[in-house]
């Protein structure tokens, strides 16, 4: 197991590597960069510089004045002092950053990640033991609804009937107008007003997936000798499926829930900005389309490290819960 | 699993099926013809096939059919109120100056003042004008330049400079009789007392002041100071008739104008209204002018509004005058071309138009055109480098497979809306052309998107090729890459249908949000994703829900399709699943 772990780990720091040169590569080829964009600004005020001295200037200054190599080794190199450099959006240290938005991200995704789970788990339990039946139909065209919707499609469409036509919620942002004039509970329930139409849209578009697994692993278990076994014992339906079956299905849900965990601290990036919550993804996405070289390459290279690391607990889980599976 | 698919037993039982019990036609039903009696026995499946044959029938046969083309966009000729003219009563006094004459600004303003104090001379910049009032409101002006002055006392008038006998005797007779004005030889003379001394000079007209505007027929007539002045007298005095600068002219008195015409032809309309036209290529006609000064002076204002009508062409134009104190604001309908922006549906469009005004309906089925293709050709990508990798990675194992499926890795960790998210960031800097960029998109998704293919086929192959059959092929000689591709990868095709079934439907979702964010396929190009971004401004999608409500509904009902079908194939390639 720890040979495993081990080899495991150091596969995915290659990967990481490999990862982080390639994105590193495609934000240095953005044409009209950030620096481009504020030399033109600078050289544009009365009495500058030309632009190609500001250019020069300002690569100097921001570290990118070499080559996409060189750069990327001198980025390395700062990481592993643990200084991600300042982003060019914010003028803050990234981790700063980082810090300041991450756990609006992750109670966002914390929340719509309970719900997903209770609602996704009976269902899919359900549809499972009723295959074929109208119920099963029903929360298979819900499930396969929740997973066609477009994102931005369905923000919309809660924005429209509740904001607009009921005007119960506001549009956007977290807080309300007149939050610095509320007490400390009032402004909790003001940013869990603000929460309910991201929480809502984050659910109905990732609950289906969820759902689909349960009832496919269900199906699977009920389908097995041991269950065929245990009717013909004699037990009771209901212990059949809670004490023999569930228990069975959990071993894969257990997995792909344990491996989704990481993916909590990766914020939602299209639901985040069409809400305009300050989370991790909206901030990114301003950061990206601003050429914000610094924040981007560490928001991308996270993301890749939490879709790594979500991967590895996965399998450890997968061998830790379930004890017929042997490493290797 | 076999290899093959197809059997020809079921043409020989066919004719002999119905003497067949149920369960003995399964057994001799191919492989092929199960999964499909599978498939077509799920409703789900069924209705997903149903919708996709409709969004394409929709996008592929509906563009042909309808009348209107992707990037047509769509005017209206409308009626707008726009001010035509302006016009007020003339308060201030207009000035003719006569031939040759000059008449000074601060004489101009003095005679304002002598107007009224009703002086009949008033000193201007130290010379001395003369004030007559012809009319009502119209004055003329005139210099006096004196010729001699006389000095009267008892033994008579002394003169001092030059006089002919004939002015001296006129002079007298006037002086006896108190006059102030004597006529020598046709010319008039004034003189003017002042205690013994009497100035004589001649009189000199100046100018002509009026409350009266003079508007020509014809555009670009100027009457002359003398033709106004003529006019003006002829009017005060009631005749019909005047001549000035030798030619003449009739005269028809109105209320409180006139219309001067020649040889039965109108020249100049007389009257206290100016109206002036807003744009400066438009010409008032005097009769436009005259049935305007109707309709004023008809004082039928309601709320200070009154509309009437002047036939323009033949047709009767219908104008809106509106009142403010003083000054009139003509109001005409005109009809300006117009786009259609955000046209609510009609018979005409039947979703009505965008916010550039392009018929929805018809944007909608370009756009499916575009969202479709995209996710076809993307989704052969994707499958294409996937078995191909996979098949090579699943096959030879070891260090190949080693590398292969690190790379799958690397791919997998890439995050994938952030980085198509700054590639369209960089296709939006370079100004990469619209069409160009629709096939950079299906590339890009493409290499994206064939890991998880590659990882299937791979994992496939690998049990796949520790069966007996490969041995055989192996015994048999048959080379490597048919060992690969013709008999391997065929024993995929089931999983790889429902992925890409699956995955279309995900390319589609992929596609619209990247359209819908501005990164994806651009205007003038429709895709469903850029039709609904119009919906980015909460005012659009407040009031203009025919915009983005049919949008996403395309959206959502097709990638519903395909995931129905994705499932239902599944199922039925599957038996395991059922019960």
């Amino acid at each position: 197991m720890k040979k495993f772990v081990a080899k495991r780990l150091l596969i995915n720091v290659v990967i990481l590597f490999c990862v982080a040169l390639i994105i590193y590569a495609v934000m240095r080829c953005m044409p009209t960069s950030y620096i481009e964009n504020l030399a033109r600004e600078k050289a544009s005020l009365p009495g500058a510089k030309s632009y190609r001295e500001w250019l020069d200037q300002l690569n100097e200054l921001y570290g990118m004045n070499c080559g996409i190599l060189e750069g990327f080794f001198r980025w390395l190199g700062n990481v592993f002092r643990g200084d991600f450099g300042e982003s060019w959006e914010y003028n803050v240290p990234v981790i700063q950053k980082f810090k300041d938005v991450i756990w609006d991200s992750f109670f966002l995704g914390l929340v719509s990640f309970f719900l997903e789970i209770i609602i996704a788990i009976p269902l899919g339990v359900l549809a499972a033991r009723k295959q074929y039946s109208r119920a099963d139909y029903a929360i298979t065209v819900f499930a396969l609804i929740g997973v066609s919707l477009p994102t931005f499609y369905i923000a919309t469409l809660l924005k429209y009937v509740f904001s607009v036509q009921l005007g119960w919620l506001d549009l956007y942002g977290k807080v309300g107008r007149f939050y610095d004039q509320l007490d400390t509970f009032g402004k909790i329930l003001d940013v869990a007003q603000h929460y309910i139409m991201p929480v809502v849209t984050l659910t109905i578009v990732s609950v289906g997936s969820l759902m689909r697994y349960t009832r496919t692993n269900m199906l699977e278990v009920l389908n097995s000798d041991f269950i065929r076994t245990a009717r013909a014992k004699g037990l009771s339906e209901s212990k059949v499926i809670n004490k023999h079956a569930f228990r069975n299905t959990l071993i894969p849900l257990v997995t792909i829930i344990g491996g989704s965990l990481p993916g909590l601290f990766g914020g939602a990036m299209i639901t985040e900005t069409l809400f305009q919550i300050p989370g991790i993804g909206w901030t990114s996405y301003q950061a990206m389309t601003s050429g914000d070289i610094p924040f981007s390459m560490f928001y991308m290279v996270f993301m890749a490290l939490l879709t790594l690391v979500g991967t590895l607990i996965a399998d450890i889980l997968y061998a830790v819960v379930d004890p017929r599976v042997r490493v290797n | 699993m076999k290899k093959e698919n197809t059997t020809p037993e079921t043409d020989q039982h066919h004719s002999s099926s119905s003497s067949l019990d149920d369960e003995q036609r399964i057994k001799v039903l191919s492989p092929s013809m199960l999964v499909f009696k599978r498939f077509v026995r799920n409703r789900l499946a069924i209705a997903g096939t149903i919708i996709i044959a409709v969004m394409f029938l929709f996008s592929f046969v509906g563009a042909l059919i309808s009348p209107y083309g992707e990037k047509q966009i769509f005017e209206s000729d409308q009626q707008m109120s726009k001010d035509y003219a302006s016009a007020a009563f003339n308060s201030d006094y207009r000035f003719a100056v006569f031939d040759g004459q000059t008449l000074p600004s601060a004489a101009k303003s003095q005679m304002l003042i002598a107007v009224s104090s009703g002086a009949s001379t008033y000193e201007a910049d130290g010379a001395t004008y003369y004030l007559t009032e012809e009319g009502e409101h119209f004055y003329t002006i005139s210099s006096f330049s004196p010729l001699f002055s006389v000095t009267a006392s008892a033994l008579g008038y002394s003169y001092l400079g030059d006089a002919s006998p004939e002015m001296k005797a006129a002079f007298e007779a006037a002086a006896a009789n108190n006059e102030t004005v004597f006529t020598v030889g046709g010319t008039e003379y004034q003189l003017s007392k002042n205690g013994k001394r009497y100035d004589v000079g001649s009189v000199q007209r100046l100018a002509s002041a009026s409350l009266m505007s003079f508007d020509a027929a014809e555009s670009g007539y100027q009457p002359t100071a003398e033709f106004r002045y003529a006019a003006q007298k002829a009017l005060v005095n009631g005749e019909t008739a005047f001549e000035a600068d030798g030619i003449r002219y009739s005269l028809e008195a109105e209320d409180d104008g006139g219309t001067v015409s020649q040889d039965g032809k109108v020249i100049v309309s007389i009257s206290p209204l100016s109206v002036q036209a807003v744009s400066g290529d438009v010409f008032l006609t005097v009769e436009f002018k005259q049935s305007l000064r109707g309709a004023i002076e008809s004082n039928a204002f309601e709320n200070n509004e009154l509309t009437f009508s002047f036939p323009e062409n033949g047709e009767d134009v219908e104008y809106r005058v509106v009142r403010d104190n003083k000054t009139y604001l003509i109001k005409r309908m005109t009809s300006t071309r117009l786009i259609s922006m955000y046209e609510a549906p009609s018979a005409e469009h039947w979703l009505g138009t965008d916010g550039n005004g392009m018929d929805i309906l018809t944007r909608l089925m370009y756009g499916g055109q575009i969202s479709l293709l995209i996710g076809f050709i993307v989704i052969f990508i994707e499958t294409f480098i996937g078995v191909i990798l996979g098949g090579i990675s699943g096959y030879f194992g070891g260090w190949v497979d080693n590398i292969i499926m690190r790379l799958v890795d690397i791919f997998n960790c890439i995050p994938q809306y952030p980085i198509l998210i700054i590639i369209g960031a960089i296709m939006d800097a370079a100004r990469v052309d619209p069409q160009l960029r629709i096939y950079y998109l299906m590339l890009i998704l493409g290499v994206l998107g064939w890991p998880g293919t590659a990882r299937l086929v791979r994992g496939q192959i690998l049990s796949l090729r520790e069966q007996e059959f490969m041995t055989a092929t192996e015994a048999t000689g048959i080379s490597v890459s048919r060992r690969i591709f013709k008999h391997l990868v065929p024993n995929v095709i089931p999983q790889l249908i429902v992925v890409a079934t699956m995955g279309l439907g995900n390319i589609i979702l992929t596609e619209s949000t990247l359209s819908y964010l501005g990164l994806g396929v651009k205007f003038p190009y429709a895709s469903w994703g850029n039709i609904i971004s119009a919906v980015s401004t909460v005012y659009v999608m407040t009031n203009y829900w025919f915009v983005w409500i049919p949008a996403g509904m395309l959206i959502l009902l097709t990638v519903l399709g395909f995931n129905f079908v994705g499932d239902g194939l599944r199922d039925a390639f599957d038996p395991k699943m059922k019960r």
